[in-house]
């Protein structure tokens, strides 16, 4: 009953005129960016999170979360048109999408898409309205020890799943962790690492780190690449976006696999839509009577994936609002808009910010419809984002990291940290070293210290706390394991496979 | 190829990190480790300041050992590309305190434009006024965000 009167009151929020407008935006603006290759949703929520700032926390996260999940509905596009995916989760639509698409398809290999994610991203929400509350309330009875053993958790999987080098995931988090020490000490206003710049003593600003390694990185990483891709044609007229009989017959296992799959796996710190989409394309090819026709257009291949992508949203979102503890990039960055509104995600935000919380999960019933009417009969519309060449793009990219990085402080010592954070982040992906644990380390970073200060405090010193209380023992052991799972030779193949398929 | 350059770059990245490591633990060392009231300051920087000297030499013994294939090189033109792209930005970025965002963004599009994509003076002259006016009016004037001002006051 919590749960149908919580909904109710989110509706009562979501439909409030400007909200509907702010969700309506959020899916606009996710859908060109997903169309866009070369900048990814965590480099456009954080490139707009400035401009949200003003805006009321629950119009704010509606927003934000539209370009989260509507640049998932997006990345199909070109990876349909293209065989280019536009974000990483798209990677595995490209094997038959493109194929359909060849074969004079790409009408409903678009279409296809376009219903797997409005199913699939529709059960990921039920789900997560489902789930939320029940894992808030066991998260209620944790403490410190138990948050430092969750985060530790978190971070692991993190790291496991992000790369193929498990040292450079760790490397990664613990540049992380150093950049957000930069500052003030809150225990006791010691200043750690300024290098005597009294700028320094507040910290690092979030967003400056966000939009240098993911805008910045992502913007030169492109620039290397050069050379516009040729589109192949989208048929004119709604007709042609329809899937036919047959087909959708074909899809029906893989609409509900991409659905379960997708939630279950986004649940889980580090799941994120890439692997979710992987497996899901993966359990469909293995159950499939006809594997053989797998990578040659076979419609279950769009249609599983695109559904797990999809279906993700809701399932990340449940460790992000119960516990505050983000699974990727773009709910990292989410997570840092809660804070800087006021919003504590955690076990007790469907008490204390019912109208962000419920606001939030109701607001993604109407995204996704609004998504599958953008997506339908506009998808030729988009397709002709694709023909905007990349000369007027990157100046603009350039143009709206400078506003976000400096808008937020006004400081021009920001802009040149910006311009290091660029480069860095442009270097970790020439050298192959994954971006999301930096970010999350960056994110965590605060609260970890202080969960593992404070355990010791009330432990007087006694490592031992963290391993005698039986949840955080539980999940520290099990962050040893996942650390430990490189070791394991046919564990590894699995989970290098699984990586490096997915990009 | 890509092999070697990344064997080439996680040696020198693996020490790049090792060195921050060790400035991490000398800093962490010169404030207090422990306090009456529990961990200090210096508490979690210095273990993982260990931790990242630990990661990044393995990191560069793993690469060491690694076999390469013969002597090959990164794709330098690429990367040059992308550097000049950036030192670009940054060049803007450093003008932005004299000639104010306007000005600065302006000559950062035209030279993307220009030499980065080689396209026609003209289109590169067309992108960056257009590209610069927009950013002017959408988010100084239209949306009162402010933006980095030169001695013309934009």
């Amino acid at each position: 009953m919590e749960i149908a009167s919580g909904l109710l009151h989110g509706f009562a929020v979501a439909l409030q005129p400007g909200n509907i407008i702010w969700c309506f935006v959020g899916c606009l603006l996710g859908t060109i960016v997903g169309i866009l290759p070369g900048l990814g949703p965590a480099a456009t929520i954080a490139l707009l999170l400035p401009l949200t700032f003003k805006m009321d926390p629950a119009g704010g996260i509606i927003m934000l979360a539209g370009i989260y999940y509507g640049a998932k509905y997006g990345g199909s596009t070109t990876s349909i048109l293209l065989n280019i995916p536009g974000e990483s989760s798209s990677v595995v639509t490209c094997l038959d999408g493109y194929q359909m698409a060849r074969k004079g398809r790409a009408g409903a290999a678009l279409g296809i898409a376009a219903i797997a994610s409005f199913v699939a991203g529709t059960v990921g929400v039920i789900g997560l309205t489902l789930v939320a509350p029940p894992v808030a309330a066991f998260a209620l009875s944790f403490s410190s020890p138990e948050y430092f053993a969750l985060m530790c958790l978190g971070l692991a999987l993190v790291v496991l799943l992000s790369g193929t080098s498990l040292l450079k995931g760790l490397l990664s988090l613990l540049l992380g962790l150093w950049l957000t020490s930069i500052g003030t000490d809150l225990f006791t206003a010691q200043s750690r690492f300024i290098f005597g710049q009294a700028t320094l003593l507040g910290g690092i600003d979030f967003m400056v780190v966000a939009i240098g390694v993911f805008a910045i990185g992502e913007v030169l990483s492109s620039v290397e690449a050069g050379e516009e891709a040729k589109v192949l044609p989208v048929p004119r007229g709604f007709r042609n976006l329809l899937p036919n009989a047959q087909e959708l017959k074909a899809c029906r296992f893989a609409f509900l696999n991409g659905s379960i799959t997708g939630f279950l796996v986004g649940c889980l710190p580090g799941g994120g839509a890439t692997i979710s989409s992987f497996i899901a394309y993966g359990i469909e090819k293995a159950v499939s009577k006809h594997p053989e026709q797998f990578g040659k257009g076979a419609p279950e291949g769009v249609a599983a994936p695109e559904g797990a992508n999809n279906a993700d949203t809701g399932g990340a979102l449940v460790p992000l609002l119960t516990l505050g503890i983000p699974s990727g990039g773009s709910t990292a960055i989410m997570l840092s808009a809660l804070v800087l509104w006021g919003v504590k995600p955690g076990p007790l935000m469907m008490q204390e910010s019912p109208d962000v919380f419920w606001g939030l999960v109701a607001s993604m019933y109407i995204g996704n419809v609004v998504l599958l009417i953008l997506n339908l009969p506009l998808v030729p519309l988009f397709a002709q984002i694709l023909r905007l060449p990349v000369y007027v793009l990157f100046p603009v990219i350039f143009g709206i990291s400078i506003v976000g990085a400096y808008g937020a402080s006004g400081r021009m010592f920001d802009l040149g940290l910006l311009v290091g954070f660029g480069l860095l982040g442009y270097a970790m992906s020439k050298l192959k070293y994954p971006s999301a644990p930096l970010i999350l380390g960056f994110v965590l970073g605060d609260a970890m210290e202080r969960a593992l200060r404070q355990s010791l405090m009330m432990s007087q010193g006694d490592l031992l706390t963290l391993v005698e209380r039986p949840i955080s023992a539980i999940m520290l052991s099990l962050a040893l394991v996942i650390l430990l799972i490189p070791l394991f030779g046919w564990f590894n193949r699995l989970r290098l496979r699984a990586i490096t398929e997915n990009g | 190829m890509l092999r070697a350059f990344l064997k080439k770059g996680d040696v020198i990245s693996g020490a790049v990190l090792a060195a921050l490591g060790v400035f991490i633990i000398t800093q962490a060392r010169s404030w207090d480790y422990y306090t009456l009231d529990g961990p200090g300051p210096g508490f979690f920087p210095f273990w993982y300041g260990v931790a990242m000297v630990v990661l990044s030499l393995l990191l560069v013994l793993n690469a060491a050992r690694a076999d390469t294939d013969g002597d090959s090189k990164a794709d330098w033109p690429a990367t040059g590309r992308a550097m000049t792209v950036w030192l670009a930005f940054a060049v803007s970025v450093g003008l932005m305190d004299f000639l104010g965002f306007l000005i600065s963004f302006a000559l950062l599009a035209f030279f993307l434009v220009a030499v980065v994509f080689r396209r026609p003076f003209t289109t590169a002259a067309v992108v960056a006024v257009a590209s610069a006016l927009a950013f002017h009016l959408i988010f100084p004037v239209a949306l009162s965000v402010s933006l980095p001002t030169g001695p013309f006051g934009f």
